[in-house]
């Protein structure tokens, strides 16, 4: 039976959460480790670390972030945001991250994800992709790359099947159309890119309610759920969300 | 317990065995990355882990030297012996072969060969899922329906020596033990507090 899973994502910036939030259980909310740990005794599956400010120099506190989560924190962690080849890969994983996920560095080189799958095995591999509605038809979708900035032209259907065929373990997809929105995922989105995917799909950018993570499973086919905003402002717990999806007839893992 | 166990986690050139050191440690274990035989078969217990494909692991195990003795260390544990922990593709080497490198000998403590997960929907199976298993030391302590994290697209036959099973597309093996030769196709240094419990079960198995 599937089991989805429930993906709080921390953005992080030079060692510190971006959209942090004062959770009473936690003494410094915008500490990375310390949230990843609150996430993982609330419930959560995974966890997502992006790091968004991806120089060298965060890169060296990126990876202090890792040892140090890895150290207490036994559930698995994917951590993205500036890796450009297979030793950055290493770095991170020899840290003790389970997966790294890889966006632009993928585009400008996709031979990249057949490396990263064959030195680490395809289920450490995560390609993240950025795709928005094309203006000439909006059932088209294309990726775009450096954290959203720049068009590529790629069509998001094509590009998810190549990064498979190239050693994808998972897709990240994120909707730039919804991201930041709380509108919900764009499910058509979802379906589009979903159907023609064989590994895991993880559905981002959007969330606003619970009720969208349900409309990212039932309609949108994901395989997992990844949400920052409406968990980082204690909106809603992970309970409450796992709790939601198990009433829409989900199958989820029980929290603590 | 009067003092830590020792822990040889075995080095042999693959991706992330680290997680399966830290967990041990954060259990109170001496646990250490080696490929050398003296400290390995100077341990308490021995722990393979395994990530990635079939032939990539006994290939690599091979090439650094390892293959005898992980067979013969497995082979002892199976036998009463020193204990001895596989996790994931480490469950899946302790079988004579794999569909996912057909020709490719494993450590053939068990017979049978590893299989794809045909009636699967989607692969890898990479999630959270609920176990089925046997009373055994291995789930002391644990509910009979615990929950564990998997990432596989292959399994063993099941048999005699299955303490836990899943269900994905199929009913699947998911733990194996025979004396005090224990493996898991499940994550349990990647599976929370369930995943500790049965790594502390484990060391207490090795406990000094």
């Amino acid at each position: 039976m599937k089991t989805v899973r429930v993906i709080p994502c921390l953005d992080v910036d030079n060692g510190r959460v971006v959209k942090g939030i004062n959770f009473l259980e936690l003494r410094d909310a915008g500490d990375p480790v310390q949230l990843a740990s609150f996430y993982d005794s609330e419930g959560a599956d995974e966890l997502v670390f992006l790091d968004i400010a991806a120089s060298p120099q965060a890169q060296e506190t990126m990876i202090d972030v890792v040892r140090r989560t890895a150290e207490q924190v036994f559930i698995p962690f994917t951590v993205g945001g500036g890796i450009r080849n297979l030793e950055d890969a290493r770095r991170i994983l020899r840290a003790g991250a389970d997966k790294v996920s890889v966006n632009t560095a993928a585009i400008e080189r996709p031979q990249l994800v057949r490396e990263l799958a064959e030195e680490f095995g395809r289920q450490c591999v995560v390609v993240a992709v950025d795709a928005k509605r094309t203006k000439a038809d909006p059932r088209k979708f294309e990726i775009f790359s450096h954290g959203g900035r720049n068009a590529t032209g790629l069509d998001a259907t094509e590009w998810v099947q190549e990064v498979e065929g190239l050693g994808a373990g998972e897709i990240l997809q994120t909707s730039m159309d919804r991201d930041g929105t709380l509108d919900g995922f764009d499910i058509e989105m979802l379906k589009e890119i979903g159907q023609e995917c064989a590994v895991p799909l993880i559905a981002s950018g959007g969330v606003g309610n619970l009720q969208h993570l349900v409309e990212g499973v039932l309609e949108g086919g994901a395989d997992a759920v990844l949400a920052a905003s409406i968990f980082h402002f204690g909106e809603h717990s992970i309970s409450e969300a796992k709790h939601h999806l198990k009433k829409a007839g989900i199958s989820i893992r029980p929290t603590p | 317990m009067t003092s830590a166990p020792v822990i040889a986690v075995l080095d042999y050139g693959i991706g992330n065995l680290r997680s399966a050191q830290k967990a041990l440690e954060h259990l109170g274990a001496k646990a250490f990355l080696t490929n050398q035989e003296d400290l390995i078969l100077s341990a308490d217990a021995i722990v393979l882990p395994g990530v990635g494909s079939f032939g990539r692991c006994v290939t690599a195990l091979e090439d650094c030297g390892l293959k005898e003795i992980t067979k013969s260390a497995a082979l002892e544990a199976s036998k009463g012996g020193r204990p001895f922990l596989g996790i994931c593709v480490g469950l899946q080497m302790l079988f004579s072969g794999s569909e996912e490198t057909p020709g490719l000998n494993g450590l053939g403590i068990f017979d049978g060969n590893v299989s794809l997960l045909s009636n699967a929907e989607k692969l890898p199976q990479m999630q959270w899922n609920s176990l089925d298993s046997k009373d055994h030391a291995m789930f002391r302590q644990l509910s009979e329906d615990s929950w564990v994290y998997f990432v596989h697209s292959y399994a063993a036959p099941i048999g005699l020596y299955t303490v836990a099973t899943c269900t994905y597309g199929e009913e699947i093996c998911a733990a194996v033990a025979q004396k005090n030769l224990w493996a898991t196709q499940f994550h349990p240094e990647k599976s929370g507090e369930t995943g500790l419990q049965v790594l502390r079960n484990f060391l207490r198995l090795a406990g000094r």
